[in-house]
């Protein structure tokens, strides 16, 4: 009895909690609202459905809330992911294109099932260029000691620049099948997406909790000159996680790319900064830095898909579902808010008193 | 007249639990104007959190506050203010990046025509400080200044609380010199005189003596005892904060033969005209391996500054430095402790502990930091080494999970100290490591250096104590306005000659 009840309190202490009964009260909301939201069907061997969508949909930001979770819980801050990863698609979709090096060529040949570059070589040098980008804010903000939002804010802008002048300004559409399995694929029924979110996170809970990274990351965060005196190094460790949050945007854009089988270098992975930051704060990682949990942020991600795909389904027009979400932004901020919290404990401990 | 007219405070019956610990069970304490009343316990008492709850930082779970006669509900430490409470916390609780006039007044600010009268309120800074002699440029950020002076800033702000009835001090003096301490003493009868009521917690028991009226003592969340100064003895007094008879606490090192000047061997590290511009005129220093050296001096005579050049916190620009026969080029903490050089920093708040990670995380911090990042210490290997150094000093905490912040002062400090054992260096930088620390673990801490020196490690020891230093210490070397003055060994490591040369006559 003892023995489950602190299990059950360590539950409601962790910080994979709040955000899991957000998750649910969403949940709670489809299960009475949205007709069929919680039906799953298998089609040609592949499983279909909403939460399926949900999950499908939800796996680029899932993918850069990791990536932004370290970033912030070294109390610093990536607001480039969105630019990177049009960055990423861009350099992607432009080696599959297959008039790739040519100037003149013949529209039937544009839209032929070939590839210009083989599909690891694309994967790679999209990885590559998004783990440049996340280097080049790591060098800013551990070597040029400028502060992190502007360090980012740089790419953030010059980024989307960037990847006009890769696509030559125009939008790449894509016709090669291998490459749509990266995010439309199935494999063992379950959407590929799904696999690599998981990886991931492996990855990236492995580098954290499996080497003293983590404990660094944290210390950095919490007490940056503490950190100092006992010798960690804490401007490698910025560096790494930003550079590791630009792998994970370019990550996100290739899913992204594959997914819409275009790079659009002003519209793909817009405003998605924010929402990686919200799910990161959904998560109950602090912006100040400190403690963080890899998962809650994933669960995070996963509050606002859900939220987003919710709303689209019962039919809220797409600019009120933005002041919903700013709502829903306010009510969180609260919660984690310490004068908040305080303000409601009081309260309730005055009626427990009068009672 | 009845004793109880003069009774402006009573707690009754107060409790306090946090998860794994009772900190404060059923305590009572009452206060009377115009007295100056200690509060003592060791680390870990409970002292520190009566003095929230009386300010309203933490709610009891149970008990009454009676102030001037009528029962009150302390909400906030803001409502304890408007009350007529100022408090000086244990940890200074001021902003580093405002200018020492701004944290002195801040709520406060003396305006013109609405807006803030800058140079007033600078001036109106001053002269608080003054009044406890302490002349500084107060335009500067207050995080530039060492400890002592922003211990000094916290006592003017709560001066400045013109209104107080009762003023609350937790341990203003454990970073101070003996004469920073004797002109706050000076501030506190005048207060006193007036009627305010003080309460003053230390871990000093000859200030104790010299100043308060009467004593109430803690130990382990309960209460010991009320006593008046004067009817009871400095052993009585130990031995009812410990719980037990201490003997010998008085001389530690009486069985040890300081040693002589003759060291046969290299020296471990040897410092050449090492200086650095506006911190430290270039000095030489020779430190053998089975020696301790205590550094003596003022406030800002650059103590703090030869730890951290020896520590590669600040680059000189001046002089060499040598370690084991080598000449040191990489200036860095991480290059320092692959050395087998370790520092336990002055400001154990700001450059010490990693408030929310637990204290097995704080204990391993620098020795994992040593191991880089992927030579992890397994959780099991952490444990174990928490675990020892929680038993070997004593550090009172429910679980090594338990986050440091919610450590009394004194086991956080502890908890620094053994950070820096962990990491078994070879040359142990000591800043103030007995701050905060209660008297039995001082004595335990003192025959801990002792102890290392004579395992054949090297340790520097500095301290505003000076008989500390002159306890623990084979040489002392004297600084005066960032200068080194002179080795005082043998013989001539006396208090009066001491005392001597740091004040230049
Ligand atoms: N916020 C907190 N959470 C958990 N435990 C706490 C918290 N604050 C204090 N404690 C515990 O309560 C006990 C009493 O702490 P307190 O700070 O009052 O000691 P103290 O007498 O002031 O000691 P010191 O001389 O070291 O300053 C300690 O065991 C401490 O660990
Ligand atoms: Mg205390």
């Amino acid at each position: 009895m003892a023995q489950s009840n602190s299990l059950w309190r360590r539950f409601t202490t962790s910080q994979v909690f709040w955000p899991l009964v957000a998750l649910g009260l969403i949940m709670l909301f489809n299960a009475f609202f949205t007709p069929n939201f919680f039906k799953l069907e298998i089609k040609d061997g592949h499983l279909f459905g909403s939460l399926i969508d949900i999950i499908n949909r939800g796996a680029p930001l899932m993918v850069l809330a990791i990536g932004m979770t370290m970033v912030i819980a070294t109390a610093g801050v990536d607001l480039s992911v969105g630019a990177v990863v049009a960055i990423s698609a861009a350099v992607a979709t432009v080696l599959i294109n297959p008039a790739l090096g040519n100037t003149l060529i013949a529209s039937d040949k544009l839209v032929e099932n070939v590839t210009a570059t083989p599909l690891p070589v694309v994967i790679l040098a999209a990885l590559v260029a998004a783990a440049l980008c996340g280097l080049w804010n790591g060098m800013l903000v551990s070597r040029g000691r400028i502060e992190p939002m502007v360090a980012t804010l740089v790419l953030m802008v010059a980024g989307r620049g960037i990847a006009q002048l890769i696509t030559g300004g125009q939008i790449i559409t894509v016709y090669y099948t291998p490459y749509f399995f990266v995010g439309n694929g199935y494999l063992a029924g379950v959407p590929f997406t799904l696999f690599i979110v998981a990886a991931v996170g492996l990855f990236a809970w492995l580098l954290t909790r499996k080497t003293a990274i983590g404990m660094f990351v944290e210390s950095i965060g919490i007490n940056v000159k503490s950190s100092f005196y006992s010798g960690i190094d804490e401007k490698n460790i910025k560096l790494l996680v930003y550079t590791f949050s630009g792998i994970c945007a370019g990550i996100a854009g290739l899913i992204v790319s594959s997914n819409i089988k275009s790079a659009d270098a002003n519209n793909a992975g817009l405003g998605f900064e924010l929402d990686a930051i919200l799910a990161v704060v959904i998560g109950g990682t602090l912006m100040t830095g400190g403690r963080f949990s890899l998962l809650a942020s994933i669960i995070g991600a996963l509050v606002i898909q859900s939220m987003t795909t919710t709303m689209y389904a019962i039919g809220v027009p797409a600019m009120a579902a933005q002041a919903v979400k700013a709502v829903v932004v306010m009510v969180v901020i609260l919660l984690y808010s310490e004068q908040f919290r305080t303000v409601i404990n009081r309260l309730f401990a005055r009626k427990e008193v009068q009672s | 007249m009845a004793e109880s007219d003069q009774v402006i405070l009573t707690m009754t019956g107060i409790s306090r639990a946090f998860p794994g610990v009772q900190a404060l069970q059923d305590v009572d304490f009452n206060l009377r104007r115009g007295e100056i009343h200690a509060l003592m316990g060791e680390n870990g008492a409970g002292k520190s959190t009566l003095i929230k709850v009386l300010t309203g930082v933490e709610a009891p779970d149970t008990g009454v506050i009676n102030l001037d006669g009528k029962e009150v509900q302390v909400k906030s430490p803001q409502h304890a203010q408007d009350l007529g409470i100022s408090t000086v916390y244990q940890e200074i609780n001021l902003c580093p990046n405002l200018t020492v006039a701004e944290n002195i007044l801040i709520g406060r600010e003396p305006r013109r025509a609405g807006r803030i009268d800058w140079k007033r309120m600078n001036a109106e800074a001053r002269e608080i400080l003054l009044r406890l002699d302490v002349d500084i440029d107060v335009t500067r950020t207050l995080g530039s200044y060492s400890v002592a002076i922003q211990q000094m800033a916290a006592i003017a702000r709560a001066l400045e609380i013109a209104s107080a009835k009762i003023l609350i001090l937790d341990e203003p003096t454990s970073s101070l010199d003996a004469y920073e301490t004797s002109q706050l003493f000076g501030v506190m009868r005048k207060l006193k005189s007036q009627g305010t009521a003080v309460i003053f917690i230390t871990h000093f028991i000859d200030q104790v003596y010299e100043i308060a009226d009467r004593i109430t003592v803690l130990r382990n969340g309960k209460l010991v005892g009320v006593y008046d100064t004067a009817a009871l003895t400095h052993l009585e007094l130990i031995s009812n904060m410990l719980g037990r008879n201490l003997v010998e606490l008085e001389n530690v090192s009486k069985s040890r033969t300081r040693r002589a000047q003759s060291f046969s061997s290299e020296p471990l590290m040897q410092a050449r005209e090492l200086g650095s511009t506006g911190a430290i005129e270039p000095f030489d220093l020779d430190l053998y391996a089975g020696e301790v050296v205590g550094l003596a001096g003022l406030l800002g005579s650059g103590r703090t500054e030869i730890a951290s050049l020896l520590f590669g916190i600040d680059k000189p620009d001046h002089g060499t430095l040598t370690y084991d026969g080598a000449v040191v080029r990489k200036y860095s903490p991480l290059a320092s402790i692959a050395r087998g050089v370790a520092l336990s920093p002055e400001d154990r708040k700001a450059a010490g502990i990693v408030e929310d990670l637990s204290v097995r995380e704080n204990i391993v911090l620098a020795m994992q930091a040593s191991r880089g990042w992927f030579r992890f210490l397994s959780s099991a290997k952490q444990t174990e080494i928490a675990d020892k150094y929680i038993k070997l000093l004593n550090i009172v905490t429910p679980s090594p999970e338990q986050p440091v912040k919610n450590l009394s002062g004194g086991n956080q400090q502890k908890v620094i100290l053994a950070r820096w054992l962990a990491t078994n260096p070879q040359l142990l930088i000591l800043d103030e490591p007995t701050r905060g620390i209660d008297v039995g673990a001082k004595a335990e801490i003192q025959k801990l250096v002792v102890a290392l020196a004579e395992e054949g490690k090297a340790c520097i020891f500095i301290s505003s104590e000076l008989d500390e230093v002159l306890r623990c210490s084979d040489r002392v070397v004297v600084l005066r306005d960032q200068e080194k003055i002179t080795e005082l060994a043998g013989d001539e490591m006396n208090e009066t000659l001491i005392m001597q040369t740091i004040a230049g006559s």
